[in-house]
């Protein structure tokens, strides 16, 4: 069954408080490398064939991602 | 390219999108006007923000100069035009309070902006020197079964929640009201109360020249600058950044960090003037702080800390990113000031200095941007008397009397008609929404939701404390602006004299249609004359507020929605009130007021017939007072052991909620006809319960002040139901069944609290 992969993450000029919270943390544990974390969800579904892409996008658009403030990639897996 | 002041001066016929900002032509040839050139594009960035109805009051400012008018008020410490207003409640404390609209972002991210909201709202009170201690939220809905509804109202009360626990401020009042005008339009209004001691009062201004003006919290992003993108496209190329969010996300951890820095910096003296930043952001913060202070100041943009290193000049100074305060601060405090916010782990950065220069300038990229004087931007915008025209509608409105409508006729009509009523959205209990708001949290909170009005102690030593209400009714608007204001500001009054405190100032949230419609702008000024005549005749200050315009969709505005917060105090809240009957076996219950024959705009009329029409009920002030002067009499003299004001839904509701509260049964008798008795919604009424031999008492001091009281009763200890005498009896267990399930059966079960 093909499996399809949806990522959302908050649009890049939305504060993300989890991020933030994160990066702050970072440092204190003796990773000081990192200058910026960006936080969102990983999605799989497992969908019946054929794939439709584009029903799968309102799908994402409807229940996965806040389009007001986020914003998803989709891709199915080979 | 820059557009700086030079570039400006030197290409004055370079077209500007100033229309496409909400500046009408004259505005912009004012601007041009004022500043002898055309404007920058960061320049007529900040103009057009800070000329908007929502920064400028353009419309409303002719009308709302009556608050100002109004007799001076000896508990008023800071007025109308600081952050918020401060009232005096003795022992050497004062309480600043204030509510404000969200209700478009709310509309757009439901829970972002109803989260924001909250935020904005307690920096405001913040930035007055005080504590925030507790907040609450009126709010408005379409249609409860309204496919729209299900999405705003869980996401609201999630998003007012999950910010104000975060906060660990208790939410202590408010209001659900549901109503089809306000599908696609909610309104999301916020209201939060501070506490300090006199000394502490800080004001925004920047005075004193040489002195540092500090950016402090969280770095400025691209949050809430939409409609100023259309300036960043014009100075950076095709490929610039994306099109910015007109919404913004808030932190509540960041802004509880930033209360507790503030209140350090505060307690060790360290600002001149401090100002939040809300609306308009940075071009708000510097214009006001310098305007009201030594007139200049200079700030250098690329200063100022960024999430987003893309953000153009324009955008900088638009940007609505939460969590951020602009503190003036003397040379010689700035190291201590710093290490306080080093403390707190809050970014803070000097951006820049005030001075004598009468001209507020800002450079970016060592070109000088800005300007301005900037008074004109701040406060010298347009003002508008706008036309205004009596609704075409209203005298058929006013003569389609609810007295054609069809009313029970028999006891088992009007018991079936209490059940529903009761179960009806506006009627029913709210527990679904405050109780995924903290509501006790700091161990303050005396009462809070479904109390006639929230208390929070404010000495733990004397038990001093104060209460607050708010209230508003569209449809008695409709009917009539300047009477709706007028009983909305009565029952929020009654409210807070019901749990036994002195009301004491005024804080409005005035939510209306669009301004340039007449129809809308006449209730408008209906709606400010009639608040303004009844502060007048109850002696209290409007402390300030907010004016939202253009709440409509399409072309149909909602309801004039005029929100009144009545702020009070109570010497000793050990005094106050509640609301639940059987707190005494003996309980005597009396109803304060007269009943006549009132259902224009009621809820029976709305819920029962869909029908809007008539005239609200009378108000009179004079009475309220009166009645006021007995609530609290009587709490001192500790003669009551229940009181609850009479308002939507009548007796009928008013018992049901003191009897579901208590969990007591009562039995009563109505005089004539019982369905007025039960259900009419005449104001100054309240349902008091007297423990016997305090009766005799009690209706002295009703007598010295004029105030009718009729015996109705007695609570029911060991039989749980409700009697109404000669007409029906419903157990408590039918009535909390059909009060209880209607939230639940339309949003789900109940959310976890956040």
């Amino acid at each position: 069954m093909p499996r399809v992969v949806v990522d959302v993450m908050l649009k890049p000029e939305i504060l993300d408080p989890q991020g933030t919270a994160i990066l702050g943390a970072l440092p204190r544990l003796g990773f000081d490398e990192v200058t910026a974390v960006r936080q969102g969800k990983h999605f799989e579904l497992e969908v019946t064939e054929p794939v439709d892409e584009g029903r799968l996008r309102q799908l994402a658009d409807i229940l996965l991602a806040n389009s007001v403030i986020e914003e998803f990639t989709l891709r199915v897996l080979p | 390219m820059i557009d700086s002041v030079q570039h400006a001066e030197a290409t004055p016929d370079h077209p500007q999108p100033y229309s496409e900002l909400g500046l009408k032509s004259e505005e912009y040839h004012r601007i041009r006007d004022i500043l002898g050139r055309r404007p920058t594009s960061s320049e007529l960035a900040m103009y057009s923000v800070m000329w908007s109805e929502h920064c400028s009051y353009k419309s409303s400012k002719v009308h709302l100069r009556q608050f100002g008018d109004l007799p001076h008020s000896e508990a008023l410490l800071v007025g109308i035009g600081e952050n918020a207003g401060v009232v005096d409640i003795g022992e050497g404390y004062a309480v600043t309070f204030k509510i404000e609209s969200h209700n478009h972002p709310s509309y757009v991210e439901p829970y972002q902006g109803a989260a924001t909201g909250v935020g904005g709202i307690v920096r405001d009170i913040l930035t007055m020197g005080a504590r925030p201690v507790a907040v609450m939220d009126p709010l408005r809905f379409g249609r409860a079964d309204a496919p729209d509804t299900q999405r705003v109202l869980p996401a609201v009360v999630a998003g007012i929640g999950g910010y104000g626990n975060c906060l660990g401020l208790p939410n202590i009042g408010g209001e659900v009201v549901f109503d089809d005008g306000y599908l696609g339009n909610p309104l999301v209004n916020a209201l939060c109360v501070g506490v300090m001691r006199h000394e502490d009062i800080r004001l925004a201004k920047a005075s004193g020249a040489g002195n540092q003006v500090i950016l402090f919290g969280a770095r400025t992003g691209g949050d809430g600058i939409g409609g100023v993108s259309v300036l960043a496209s014009e100075t950076f190329a095709a490929d610039g950044p994306a099109k910015r969010p007109s919404v913004q996300v808030g932190d509540p951890f960041t802004e509880k960090v930033l209360i507790e820095c503030c209140l350090e910096i505060f307690a060790e003296d360290l600002v001149v003037g401090i100002q939040d930043l809300g609306g308009a952001g940075l071009s708000c913060a510097t214009t006001e702080l310098s305007s009201a202070g030594s007139g200049g100041m200079h700030v250098v943009l690329d200063r100022v800390p960024l999430r987003d290193e893309t953000l153009a000049p324009e955008e900088i100074l638009m940007s609505e990113s939460q969590e951020r305060m602009c503190a003036v601060v003397r040379p010689s405090d700035v190291d201590r000031f710093m290490a306080v916010c080093a403390k707190w782990e809050v970014t803070a950065t000097v951006i820049g200095d005030v001075n004598e220069s009468g001209r507020l300038t800002i450079d970016w990229r060592d070109e000088r941007i800005v300007a301005v004087p900037p008074r004109t931007v701040a406060h010298d915008g347009p003002v508008y008397e706008r036309p205004m025209a009596r609704p075409l509608d209203l005298d058929d409105l006013h003569a389609d009397d609810p007295g054609r409508l069809p009313r029970p006729s028999t006891p088992e009509e009007l018991r079936a008609l209490l059940l529903r009523m009761v179960a009806s959205p506006n009627l029913c209990d709210k527990t679904w929404v405050t109780e995924q708001y903290d509501r006790y949290v700091q161990g303050n909170t005396v009462l809070a939701q479904p109390e006639d009005a929230g208390v929070v102690r404010v000495d733990e030593s004397t038990g001093l404390g104060v209460a607050l209400a708010t209230d508003g009714n569209g449809r008695y608007s409709r009917l009539d602006p300047y009477a709706g204001a007028q009983l909305a500001l009565a029952e929020a009054y009654r409210n807070v004299a019901t749990t036994g405190a002195w009301p004491l100032a005024v804080t409005d949230c005035l939510n209306f249609g669009s301004p340039e419609d007449p129809e809308v702008m006449w209730q408008f000024a209906e709606a400010v004359r009639g608040l303004a005549d009844g502060c007048r005749v109850l002696g209290l200050p409007v402390t300030g507020g907010n004016v939202s315009f253009y709440n409509q969709t399409a072309d149909t505005a909602i309801n004039p929605t005029p929100i009144i917060g009545v702020l009070g105090v109570i010497t000793d809240v050990a005094r106050r009130t509640p609301m639940a009957f059987g707190g005494r076996p003996d309980e005597v219950l009396l109803i304060l007021g007269e009943t006549g024959q009132d259902f224009g705009g009621s809820e029976w009329a709305w819920s029962e017939h869909h029908h809007l029409g008539g005239r609200p009920p009378p108000v009179d002030l004079d009475r309220e007072r009166a009645l006021a002067d007995v609530m609290v009499g009587a709490a001192e003299e500790q003669l009551l052991s229940a009181a609850h004001d009479l308002s939507d839904g009548g007796l009928a509701q008013a018992l049901v909620e003191c009897c579901l509260r208590g969990d007591v049964g009562a039995n009563v008798h109505v005089t004539d006809d019982p369905f007025v008795a039960l259900f009419a919604e005449s104001a100054g009424r309240v349902l008091v319960g007297v423990p016997a031999q305090r009766v005799t008492r009690f209706t002295e001091l009703c007598a010295e002040h004029g105030v009718p009281a009729a015996e109705l009763g007695t609570v029911t200890p060991g039989r749980p139901e409700l009697t109404v005498v000669g007409q029906f009896a419903v157990p408590l267990a039918e009535l909390r069944a059909a009060y209880s399930a209607t939230l639940p059966a339309l949003f789900g079960p109940k959310p976890e609290k956040r």
